[in-house]
C-alpha cells in the first residue's frame, strides 16, 4: 500500500482555514522563518479519510476479532466510556484553569471525577491513597521506584538494590534502574513461583525493596506472598505489586491486604479502557499510610464545603511527573467502569477471567506442554517445545497459523523462562463459544504441526502482508519517508 | 452482568470440564488474604452513569473564549481527525506485535515518525512518547548516554512545567542540572556560554520559548558542539509551519508536546511528546520505532524495529522503560497534519502569529498595559505587564467569561503583574476586540 | 566450536593473545544464540577495558547482548568493517569478525580465562 505522501498531488488542498478578518500584521524578522514549507501531502479530505480507512482494515483489534494477548487483557471497550468522554464538558477543558485563582470552581466536575477515582481505587486495592498521574503503567512504576527511594533517603537508608523475579515484565527491572537502582533476579521455582529460598538469600541491608507481579507471569499466584512481604519489611525493604494482573483477583482479594507498600495499576487493562494500538494508557500508583506524603504533587482533595481543589503543598513530595492531572480522559473511562460493574461486577470480572483461562488450559493441555500444572488464575502459559521437538514447529509458527484461523496470537517467547512460551489471556468478555472456536483452531494446529508442519510455517496467507524480514528492518534502518 | 459475556449455564458447564468449583478456582489464594472489605456502590445502567456524567460535565466551564497557552493549546481540530481515531480497528488494538495484524497502526506509526521529522528537519523519529516534558528528560537521558556526560544545562524561558518534572526524574541520578535565567526573554547567551564545558553533555531551550518569544540557537548549537555536547530543542509543531527549523539550526534533538496537532485539551491528557533526532543517535533513542522493511514475499511491510533497545527485551539495561506510548494520539497527529497539508499547516501557523501580533497591539494600546519584553519576535503568545497583580485581574476576567492570560508570577519571581496571552486561529477579531475592552474596564 | 590456542570466557568472548596485545571477539557458541546480527557498538580507540566490564553491545533484530572485556587493557584498533558487515561475526566470529585489539596492562588477568578445552567442557555444562 502507498504512503500518505506518495498519494499527495500537487497543488490539491482540502482544508479550508476560517477567512482570517485582522489585519495580516504577523511581525517576524525573515530570518527566524524556515525557507521551505514542510513536505506533508497535499490531499482531498476523501484521500485522507479513504487512506487512512484502508489502513484501519489492516489491523485486527478487540472490536474484530478475539485477541487473547498474555499479559495484555484485551477485554472490550465499552461504548459509552467512549461516548462520555467525548462530551465538550470534559474533552474542551483547558488543564490550566484550575491554577488560576478562581479558576477551579469551574472545572469541578472534572477533579471530582479524578477524586472519585482515587476513591474507588482504594477501596478495590485496599491501599490508602492515589496518584493519578501516571501516563502508562510503566510510567508508574517509575513513579512507584522514586516514592521508593524518596522514602530511603528521607529515612537516611543507604540502599541500592531492587529485588526482582526473573519471570517479572521487562518494564519492572527498567523501572528500577531509571529511578537509579541496582536490580538484581530472583529465580523462578520448579512450581512457576518466585522461590523463596533464593529470595531469603539474597535480602541484606542493601535491599531497598521487591518488585512483585501477582499472579504472576505465568498466571499463578505465589502462596507464600504475605511471607515474603515480611522478608521484605524485616529490612525496612518496600514491597512494590505490579497490578498489571489485577484483573485475576478484582474483588476477591486485595494488595494491601497482602501487606504491598505501593501499587501501580493499569487502567486500560483491568479497568477496559482502550489500548489504542499501543497507548494512551493510564498507570494510578497507591501507597498505604507511610508513603503517603510521598506521593506527586498535584493532590485532588475535598473541601469541608464538598468542593473539590488542588493541593501542592508537600514538601517531602517527590515532585511533579506528569504535567497535569494525568491522562484524564482515560481516568474517565475507568471511572464510568467502576461505577457500571459496582462490587458484583467487579468479581464476576474475575472469576470469568479465571474461568476461561483454566477452560483453555484444561482443553489444551492434552495437545501442548504445560511447563507448570494446576490451576492458573487470568492466564495461561503453555510451551510450544513438543511441537518443536517431534515436528520442527515454534510457537511462532502456531502465531502465525492462528491469525489465518481468524485470532490475534497470544504472547509468545514471553516469559522467557518458558522455551517457546504461548501466554493465553483470554479475558472475562468473551464467550465460551469465542473461546471453544479458539480451542478447536489451537488442536487443528497441533494437529497439523504433526501432518502438514511446512503448511503451517507458510502461514500466514490471508493477511496483507506475510512475516516480515525484522533482521532486514534493523539491518537497513528505514524509520522515515524524507 | 455488563460486559460478560458467558452465561450461569455456561459458566457451570466450564467448571464441569475443569472439574472444579468456582471457590476452588480461587483457592491458590490463601484464606487469610481475601480481601478485608470490598464495599462499592451498586452498579450503573448505561443509562444512569450516562445522566450522571452529563451532570458532571455541565460542572465543568467550557464557555471561557480561551487565550490561555502555555504550551497547550486550543486549536481547530477537523471533524476527520475524530472519525478516523474512533475507529475501534485503530483504537481496540494494542502494541504491533504481530506486524501482519497490525499494518494500519504501524504504517501509521512510520507516516507520523516522517511528517515529525519533514516539520523538524530531522531524520529520525520515534513512535511517541507521554507528553512534552517526559519527552525532554527522555532527551536528557538520551544526550548523555551518547556523550557519556552528566552536566546539562536548561534555561529558564523552558516551559517551567516541564522544568520541574526534570526536577523529579533526576533527582536520584547523578546528573548537574544548571540553569540559566533568561535575558530579556531570551535564552541566556552569556550564562550558556559561560557554564558549558568539556562535561556539558547537553543544552536544552524551547522555541517559541514559554514567553512566546521566538529566537534562532544557531550559534549556541554550534558553540555546544565544538564542546562535544548536544543541543536539544523543545518546540511547538503549529509554529514549525512557519518558523526556522531545529534542523536547521543545528539541534541534535528535537521533542515537544504534540497536543496541538489535533487532539482536544481534556484536561491535560492523553497528549504526546514527539521526539526526533539526527539518524547517527538513532540507537540511543528512546520508545519504539517503526521501520520500513519487505514480508516473504517482497511486500512492502512495517515492522517495530531496533526492539533490543527496550525494556522487554533489555530490562534494567534498557534505554527507558516506556512500554506503552501514545499510540493513538500519533494517529490523531498523522492525520491532522495530512489534512492539513502543506499549504493547510503554514495558513493556520500564520493565521496563529497574524491574531497574536493584532492582538498585542490591540492590547498594549490600552493604558498602562505595557509589553515586558523588548523583543518585538513573538508567535503566538506575549507577555503584558498590568498596573496591578496578574492574577486578581484575571481573576476579574474569568467572571466575565474570560480565559484572559496565565499569571507569570506562578513560576518568576518579580513578574507579579505579567500575564501570559496566547491567540490561536480559532479567537475572532470579536473576541480580542471584547478581551480588550474588558481589560481596559477591570484594570 | 572452539578454536585452539585462543582463550575464553565463560560469557563466551575469545581472546588471540600475541605478546602483549590480545584480538578479542566473541565466540561460535554466541554467535549462534544472539542469531543474525545486525549492529556491533563497537568501543572507542583508546579507550580502557576492564576484565570482566562491558565494552561492546552487539544486536540481533529479537536481541542484545553486552560483551565483556576478557582481559583488561587499552584499544588499539577497532574492528571498523563491523560498522557496516555486522554479519563477519555471523559468517566467521574468530578471524573476520573480531571486535578490537587491547594492548593488556595486566597480564595476570589471563590466569581467569578457560583454553580450547576447558570451554568446550564448560558448554557442555
Amino acid at each position: 500500500m502507498k504512503l500518505i505522501f506518495e498519494k499527495s498531488v500537487k497543488g490539491r488542498k482540502s482544508f479550508q482555514i476560517t477567512k482570517n478578518e485582522v489585519v495580516k500584521s504577523i511581525n517576524i524578522k525573515p530570518e527566524l522563518l524556515r525557507k521551505e514549507n514542510a513536505i506533508l501531502p497535499e490531499l482531498s479530505e476523501l484521500d485522507v479519510v479513504r487512506h487512512f480507512t484502508e489502513l484501519s482494515r489492516r489491523n485486527f483489534g478487540v472490536d474484530t476479532n478475539f485477541y487473547p494477548l498474555g499479559s495484555c487483557t484485551m477485554k472490550y471497550n465499552p461504548k459509552v466510556a467512549e461516548l462520555i468522554a467525548s462530551y465538550t464538558g470534559f474533552a474542551k477543558l483547558h488543564p490550566l484553569l484550575p491554577q488560576l485563582r478562581i479558576g477551579g470552581m469551574l472545572t469541578q466536575g472534572a477533579l471530582q471525577v479524578i477524586y472519585d477515582t482515587d476513591m474507588l481505587l482504594r477501596e478495590i486495592t485496599g491501599m490508602a491513597g492515589f496518584t493519578m498521574q501516571p501516563l502508562a503503567g510503566a510510567h508508574g512504576e517509575l513513579t512507584g521506584m522514586m516514592i521508593m527511594a524518596a522514602y530511603h533517603n528521607d529515612k537516611g537508608n543507604d540502599k541500592k538494590t531492587v529485588l526482582i523475579p526473573d519471570s517479572s515484565h521487562g518494564t519492572n527491572p527498567a523501572s528500577a534502574a531509571t529511578a537509579g537502582f541496582k536490580v538484581k533476579s530472583i529465580k523462578t521455582n520448579q512450581y512457576g513461583v518466585m522461590d523463596l529460598e533464593s529470595l531469603k538469600d539474597a535480602v541484606n541491608d542493601d535491599v531497598a525493596g521487591l518488585m512483585l507481579t501477582c499472579p504472576n507471569t505465568l498466571g499463578l499466584f505465589n502462596p507464600h506472598i504475605r511471607e515474603i512481604c515480611d522478608l521484605i519489611h524485616s529490612v525496612d525493604g518496600i514491597t512494590y505489586y505490579d497490578g498489571a494482573n489485577l484483573n485475576a483477583i478484582i474483588g476477591k482479594a486485595r494488595p494491601g491486604d497482602f501487606g504491598f507498600d505501593i501499587v501501580h495499576l493499569n487502567l486500560h487493562k483491568t479497568f477496559a479502557t482502550p489500548h489504542g494500538g499501543g497507548g494512551p494508557g493510564s498507570g494510578p500508583v497507591g501507597v498505604n499510610e507511610k508513603l503517603l506524603e510521598y506521593l506527586p504533587v498535584s493532590v485532588v482533595v475535598k473541601r469541608k464545603d464538598g468542593t473539590y481543589s488542588l493541593q501542592y503543598d508537600k514538601p517531602k513530595s517527590i515532585g511533579y511527573i506528569a504535567p497535569f492531572y494525568g491522562n484524564f480522559s482515560v481516568i474517565l473511562k475507568a471511572y464510568i467502569y467502576i461505577l457500571m460493574l459496582g462490587a458484583k461486577g467487579l468479581q464476576r470480572v474475575a472469576e470469568n477471567a479465571v474461568l476461561n483461562a483454566n477452560y483453555i488450559r484444561e482443553k489444551l493441555k492434552k495437545y501442548y506442554h504445560l511447563p507448570y500444572e494446576g490451576i492458573c488464575k487470568h492466564e495461561c502459559v503453555f510451551s510450544a517445545s513438543k511441537q518443536l521437538q517431534e515436528n520442527g514447529i515454534h510457537a511462532i509458527d502456531i502465531a502465525k497459523a492462528l491469525i489465518d484461523k481468524g485470532f490475534h496470537p497470544p504472547t509468545v517467547y514471553f516469559p522467557s523462562i518458558v522455551k517457546e512460551a504461548m501466554m493465553i489471556e483470554p479475558t472475562e468478555t468473551e464467550s465460551k463459544e469465542t473461546i471453544d472456536a479458539f480451542i478447536n483452531a489451537m488442536i487443528e494446529i497441533a494437529q497439523l504441526a504433526k501432518s502438514d508442519p511446512e503448511k503451517l510455517k507458510a502461514a500466514p496467507t490471508t493477511t496483507p502482508i506475510s512475516r516480515p524480514d525484522e533482521t532486514a528492518a534493523a539491518k537497513n534502518l528505514d524509520i522515515a519517508n524524507l | 452482568m455488563p460486559f460478560i459475556s458467558n452465561t450461569p449455564q455456561q459458566q457451570k458447564q466450564m467448571l464441569a470440564e475443569i472439574g472444579l468449583s468456582m471457590d476452588e478456582l480461587f483457592g491458590d489464594i490463601p484464606k487469610e488474604l481475601m480481601a478485608k472489605s470490598f464495599e462499592l456502590k451498586e452498579g450503573l445502567s448505561e443509562q444512569q452513569v450516562r445522566n450522571q456524567l452529563t451532570e458532571l460535565a455541565s460542572k465543568n466551564s467550557i464557555g471561557l473564549t480561551c487565550f490561555l497557552g502555555g504550551g497547550f493549546y486550543d486549536h481547530f481540530i477537523p471533524a476527520v481527525v475524530q472519525a478516523i481515531v474512533s475507529r475501534s480497528e485503530f483504537y481496540t488494538a494494542y502494541t504491533p506485535y504481530q506486524p501482519e495484524l497490525s499494518q494500519g497502526t504501524l504504517q501509521s506509526i512510520y507516516e507520523y515518525q516522517s511528517a515529525i521529522c519533514r516539520l523538524t528537519d530531522m531524520e529520525a523519529a520515534n513512535a511517541s512518547l507521554y507528553d512534552g516534558g517526559t519527552a525532554i528528560y527522555e532527551a536528557i537521558m538520551m544526550a548523555l548516554r551518547i556523550t557519556k556526560r552528566n552536566k546539562v544545562i536548561i534555561d529558564n524561558s523552558v516551559n517551567p512545567i516541564y522544568r520541574v518534572m526534570v526536577d523529579t526524574y533526576t533527582r536520584n541520578l547523578k546528573i548537574e542540572l544548571q540553569q540559566t535565567e533568561n535575558k530579556e526573554g531570551l535564552a541566556n547567551r552569556e550564562q550558556i556560554l559561560e557554564k558549558l564545558d568539556e562535561e556539558t553533555g547537553a543544552v536544552i531551550l524551547q522555541n517559541p520559548n514559554f514567553f512566546g518569544c521566538i529566537d534562532d540557537f544557531t550559534d549556541i548549537a554550534q558553540a555546544a558542539h565544538e564542546k562535544g555536547a548536544l543541543l536539544i530543542l523543545s518546540c511547538y509543531p503549529i509554529s514549525l509551519g512557519i518558523l526556522k527549523t531545529p534542523g536547521d539550526m543545528g539541534a541534535d534533538i528535537v521533542t515537544g508536546e504534540g497536543q496541538s496537532l489535533g487532539m482536544p485539551l481534556c484536561f491535560g491528557g492523553p497528549y504526546i511528546g514527539f521526539m526526533a533526532s539526527r539518524k547517527k543517535f538513532v540507537r540511543k533513542m528512546p520508545g519504539r520505532i517503526a521501520g520500513q522493511t519487505k514480508d516473504q514475499n517482497g511486500k512492502r511491510a512495517f515492522v517495530l524495529t531496533l526492539q533490543p533497545r527496550e525494556q522487554h527485551v533489555r530490562r534494567a539495561k534498557a534505554t527507558s522503560n516506556i512500554c506503552s506510548n501514545e499510540a493513538l494520539c500519533a494517529l490523531s497527529a498523522i492525520v491532522y497534519l495530512s489534512l492539513l497539508g502543506k499549504q493547510g499547516l503554514k495558513e493556520t501557523a500564520q493565521c496563529c502569529a497574524d491574531k497574536a501580533s493584532y492582538a498585542y497591539q490591540r492590547l498594549t494600546k490600552i493604558p498602562n498595559v505595557k509589553p515586558h519584553f523588548k523583543t518585538n519576535w513573538f508567535f503566538n503568545e506575549f507577555v503584558l505587564d498590568l498596573p496591578s497583580e496578574a492574577p486578581e485581574v484575571i481573576a476579574r476576567l474569568i467572571e466575565r467569561g474570560l480565559a484572559a492570560g496565565f499569571p507569570l508570577s506562578r513560576y518568576y519571581k518579580g513578574m507579579e503583574n505579567s500575564m501570559l496571552i496566547c491567540v490561536t486561529e480559532q479567537r475572532t477579531k470579536q473576541e480580542i476586540g471584547i478581551l480588550a475592552e474588558n481589560l481596559e474596564s477591570v484594570l | 566450536m572452539a578454536v585452539e590456542g585462543l582463550l575464553y570466557t565463560k560469557e563466551h568472548e575469545w581472546a588471540k593473545i600475541e605478546g602483549n596485545s590480545a584480538t578479542i571477539g566473541i565466540t561460535d557458541y554466541a554467535q549462534q544464540q544472539l542469531g543474525e546480527i545486525t549492529f556491533v557498538e563497537l568501543p572507542e580507540a583508546g579507550s580502557q577495558l576492564q576484565q570482566s566490564e562491558e565494552f561492546a553491545v552487539i544486536e540481533s533484530s529479537k536481541a542484545a547482548s553486552d560483551v565483556y572485556a576478557p582481559l583488561s587493557g587499552k584499544v588499539t584498533e577497532i574492528n571498523s568493517r563491523l560498522e557496516t558487515e555486522p554479519e563477519l561475526i555471523n559468517n566467521d566470529c574468530y578471524n573476520s569478525g573480531w571486535v578490537c585489539k587491547i594492548e593488556i596492562t595486566d597480564k595476570k588477568g589471563v590466569e581467569n580465562l578457560m583454553n580450547a578445552k576447558q570451554y568446550e567442557q564448560f558448554l557442555k555444562e
